[in-house]
């Protein structure tokens, strides 16, 4: 901005630089009026998205690309193999999946998980979070029993390793034992088919 | 007889008070090392109940916090520094579990945002009153401190422009 002196008067100064400057402010002023309602609805879009188009629950795993946690598990009650960081490193793509009979949504996407052991040679590997032993025999006798292997982690500490925060989780892991893929909540047949199948594809060539 | 009745109403309020001693122990077993133990709690008010989410797991009734506060104090037990506990969980669940996210990277935002936006908010609206105000008292003279105090550049600048515009 150019100054003038104080006790320039108008007639001096020339019309030209005046209105020139009169007409960048009003514009520049236009701009302004232009661009707060757009930023408030720009924010105002943003907060209303994560507030109710978003999953809040959904924390993204710390997890992702690095190798599945040391642990050693004990087998299910009444079954003979449990499960251990080595049978992660079998080569193969697998998932892992983290259930209990207490926890509701398991029941709702045991079904997917049956489907997809019967009809794909991805083994499903699982983790027992924190449930009764009597309990989780019945509750795979009564449901049918999916999984290649099952890890008894009654204490939970297992599962804290793994940054469970909310049965059912289900893990991806690659043919070296690193986590790629972690997808929490229900596992619906749109999530087989749209991400996990494809990525197991991909992980797997 | 009453004696009797006496005798046995305290025995019941013994076991009862023994019952409820015994509990308070067994799921989140303070330490016996007074400042561990508060290290303990210090720790466990900054650490996030993931389920919950809006809570830190020292507030939680979740079974979760339940197991990381047991985790944490098993932890302190051990030897563990604060930090080690920390960096213990954030290597499992991310920076999420902070209840104060760290100041580095993409969360600088975070920290600074609300500062730099009320900044910028504040500033411009100072400048809008502040214009409104110079153009008032340059305009037609109102009150008796604007007749009287000198015009600043801008004011000057500003009333030339607005003479010019005068169609006269």
């Amino acid at each position: 901005m150019s100054e003038k002196p104080l006790q320039s008067s108008h007639q001096e100064s020339g019309s030209q630089p005046g209105s020139d400057e009169r007409e960048h402010g009003s514009s520049r002023r236009r701009l302004l009026f232009v661009m707060a309602p757009v930023g408030f609805a720009l924010l105002a879009g943003i907060l209303a998205v994560q507030l109710l188009g978003g999953e809040p629950k959904k924390i993204p795993s710390a997890l992702i690309d690095k190798p599945a946690p040391e642990f050693e598990l004990p087998p299910v009650q009444g079954y003979d193999v449990g499960l251990s960081t080595a049978d992660l490193r079998s080569g193969n793509v697998l998932l892992v999946n983290i259930f209990a009979s207490w926890c509701g949504p398991c029941l709702v996407e045991h079904p997917v998980l049956t489907r997809l052991a019967e009809t794909t040679d991805i083994p499903i590997y699982a983790i027992n979070y924190k449930d009764a032993p009597d309990n989780a025999a019945r509750w795979l006798k009564r449901n049918g029993d999916p999984y290649t292997r099952i890890g008894a982690d009654l204490s939970g500490r297992v599962g804290i390793d793994w940054g469970v925060y909310g049965v059912p989780e289900t893990f991806v892991i690659d043919g070296e034992g690193r986590i790629r893929y972690k997808h929490i909540g229900v596992l619906t047949e749109d999530d087989v088919q749209g991400t996990i199948l494809p990525l197991v594809e991909r992980l797997r060539q | 007889m009453s004696a009797r009745r006496f005798l046995i109403g305290l025995a019941l309020t013994a076991t009862l008070f023994g019952a409820t001693a015994a509990g308070a122990f067994s799921p989140d077993e303070p330490l016996t090392d007074p400042a561990l133990e508060a290290r303990a709690q210090t720790l466990n008010k900054g650490l996030r109940c993931l389920v919950c989410q809006g809570q830190s797991i020292a507030d939680s009734n979740a079974e979760l916090a339940r197991d990381l506060r047991v985790l944490v104090r098993e932890r302190l037990a051990a030897g563990d520094s604060d930090d080690d506990v920390t960096d213990y969980l954030t290597d499992r669940y991310g920076d999420f579990i902070l209840m104060n996210p760290p100041v580095k990277g993409a969360n600088y935002v975070l920290w600074f945002g609300p500062v730099a936006a009320l900044l910028v908010g504040g500033a411009a609206v100072f400048f809008a009153f502040r214009r409104t105000r110079a153009s008032r008292s340059s305009g037609e003279g109102r009150g008796p401190a604007s007749a009287q105090a000198p015009l600043t550049p801008d004011e000057q600048r500003r009333l030339d422009a607005l003479l010019d515009d005068d169609p006269s």
